[in-house]
């Protein structure tokens, strides 16, 4: 069982970061939402490992704002 | 066009109880001849146990209703020797499309695999199901055995004692008073028994109402379930298209909340809302229509004492998945053996228990499955939707999204996993056929395993040696020997060997596995019969 990686671990954290800026641009708030659903869902069928998710599930979630 | 359900099948008929001075007492009454008392009733009669069905009408179900049943339904029926005209009628489909939109984004296969006696499922109208039934009651009528339906026999008050239940019962020539040592309520989800007792029937309301059609035309429409999300003919809603015998077709068109449920029936508000689906050209007739709002909930327990629940009296769940017909069936299947031994003594009424608790296990599973499917049809929130559609999005090209699309997930029979009446797994095999679970078919040359193992104990060893009976508390098993060599697919090495060379397995009258090991051994046999009749 793999836990959930919660230290740094992106191979360039500014790179993906404005990639994934650079994905929303000229996306109005519907289609930026769409986007995000899509996104969630191929990130977590990437992962696979039912505990991993929902450590992530959690940790997402632990933010009231 | 075929009106079956227009002609009284089980018409009012004077009985010698409405003449009795004393109410008569009978061994099992059963109120509702819909298929789960039809069901019901026909076990026990096989099993010589007396039983009289009451209903308050006299016809099969109006209209088609259930229309979808699932291969452990027909080996039920198989038992209750009624599956044949079932399966002979039945419409065969394994192919269901999912459309979102305007576009097809995916189809799946519910391959079934060989070596099994019935198909996965078939389409078949409740009617014709009820209809089956009817038939093999006056044939068990005609040998003789102790079964009889009332009809316009109308159930007004119940009353319960320690050793029977009262019944006051209205009829076309006024009411008499009939008593019975067992009461089955099999009387639908709004069931008048559970009301007349007060029991509480708790759950999850959906405030989606549905328009079910059922249309005749000469389409050329395949036999296959069409789901749409969100179609440009039903915007922002949901559709299904199934085909049943007959040219029959179940439509089922999502409405949406707080509309005026009288004027959406009417076949002029319905007609338009099928041409924009079916085209404009397409020419057919409306047999059925009816608008519903559904529950997903079920009683705290379905036995209180001497009065037992079966079938949607006892839960109710969305009809997506076809859950609720072939739950009610394995309700039947489950009760009507052990309230056999029961009645003759062979076993404590404790045994009757372990029917509520191991139903109650499949209706919590059946509830939550039907929840999330509801979820996934008809989204509550924003977010819910977003997410729904982000899955259908994805479903058209990418692979991984299509088992998150749920447009039903179809009946498939509980295991009772911690039942008590399960003994330990003692055998290295598959886990399909882990104790609690409904056994698999499998081809035996030209035959089949199930019906080897109908309505008994059976000792079924594979390669193994065991006494041809063994008796524990006045109940029997008997051995059926097999070896992987009768069965040369090998699906009865896979689905009840796996890497074990040997096995034996106890199953119950009710084809569940009770017990399994790899060879026989005399105590843990006798043990695991006890366990399974509530004696341990």
């Amino acid at each position: 069982m793999a836990d959930l990686i919660l230290t740094a671990n992106l191979d360039d954290a500014d790179d993906f970061y404005a990639s994934l800026l650079a994905a929303y641009d000229g996306l109005d708030k519907p289609a930026s939402d769409a986007l995000n659903a899509r996104l969630i869902l191929i990130l977590a069928n990437h992962i696979g490992d039912a505990d991993v998710l929902s450590e992530a599930v959690k940790t997402a979630a632990g933010y009231s704002t | 066009m075929n009106k079956i359900f227009e002609v009284p099948l089980y018409a009012y008929q004077r009985s010698p109880d409405q003449d009795a001075t004393i109410a008569v007492r009978h061994k099992v009454i059963v109120i509702g001849a819909g298929p789960i008392g039809l069901a019901t009733a026909i076990d026990l009669a096989q099993q010589g146990v007396e039983v009289v069905v009451l209903d308050d009408n006299d016809k099969v179900s109006f209209g088609s209703r259930a229309i979808c049943f699932s291969q452990r339904t027909l080996d039920i029926a198989d038992r209750l020797g009624a599956s044949r005209p079932m399966v002979e009628k039945g419409v065969q489909w394994d192919t269901g499309k999912v459309f979102f939109n305007d576009r097809q984004v995916y189809e799946f296969n519910l391959q079934p695999d060989a070596g099994y006696a019935n198909p996965a499922f078939i389409n078949l109208q409740q009617y014709y199901f009820e209809n089956a039934l009817v038939d093999r009651v006056r044939e068990l009528q005609a040998d003789g055995a102790p079964i009889e339906i009332r009809g316009r026999n109308k159930v007004e008050a119940i009353g319960t004692h320690d050793t029977h239940v009262t019944l006051e019962v209205e009829t076309p020539e006024g009411p008499y008073n009939v008593e019975a040592e067992w009461l089955i309520a099999c009387d639908g989800a709004s069931s008048p028994t559970r009301r007349m007792l007060g029991l509480d029937f708790e759950g999850r309301v959906f405030e989606d109402n549905f328009l079910i059609a059922d249309v005749v035309m000469e389409a050329d429409f395949p036999s296959e379930r069409w789901f749409w999300f969100d179609p440009p003919f039903n915007r922002g809603q949901s559709a299904l298209l199934h085909k049943q015998p007959d040219n029959v077709w179940r439509i089922d068109l999502q409405l949406g909340r707080d509309i005026d449920t009288d004027r959406e029936k009417q076949p002029e508000n319905v007609i338009p809302r099928l041409k924009a689906m079916l085209g404009e050209d397409v020419e057919f007739d409306l047999e059925w229509v009816s608008i519903y709002t559904f529950q997903c909930r079920r009683m705290e327990r379905f036995r209180y004492d001497r009065v037992l629940f079966a079938g949607d009296s006892a839960h109710q769940v969305s009809p997506f998945g076809a859950l609720g017909a072939n739950a009610g069936m394995q309700d039947a299947d489950n009760l009507c053996w052990k309230l056999k031994l029961v009645i003759d003594g062979k076993a404590p009424e404790l045994l009757l228990d372990s029917y509520s608790r191991e139903r109650v296990q499949a209706a919590d599973e059946n509830i939550t499955k039907s929840s999330r499917s509801t979820d996934f049809i008809t989204p509550k929130s924003e977010m819910s939707r977003l997410l729904r559609d982000a899955v259908l999005d994805l479903s058209e090209k990418h692979e991984f999204a299509r088992p998150l699309v749920n447009s039903g997930r179809l009946s498939t029979p509980c295991t009772y996993e911690r039942s008590s009446l399960s003994s330990a797994d003692a055998l290295n095999g598959p886990s399909i056929t882990r104790p609690g679970s409904a056994c698999p078919d499998a081809p035996l040359g030209d035959e089949f395993l199930l019906p080897k193992l109908a309505g008994k104990f059976t000792l079924l060893t594979i390669d193994a040696d065991a006494p041809e009976r063994i008796e524990e508390g006045g109940v029997e098993a008997t051995r059926l020997a097999l070896s992987v060599k009768d069965d040369l697919t090998l699906e009865l090495k896979r689905r009840y060997l796996g890497d074990a060379t040997s096995a034996v397995y106890l199953i119950r009258p009710d084809q569940h596995v009770a017990a399994r090991r790899d060879s026989y051994e005399e105590n843990t046999f006798r043990q695991a019969i006890r366990r399974a009749t509530g004696k341990e």
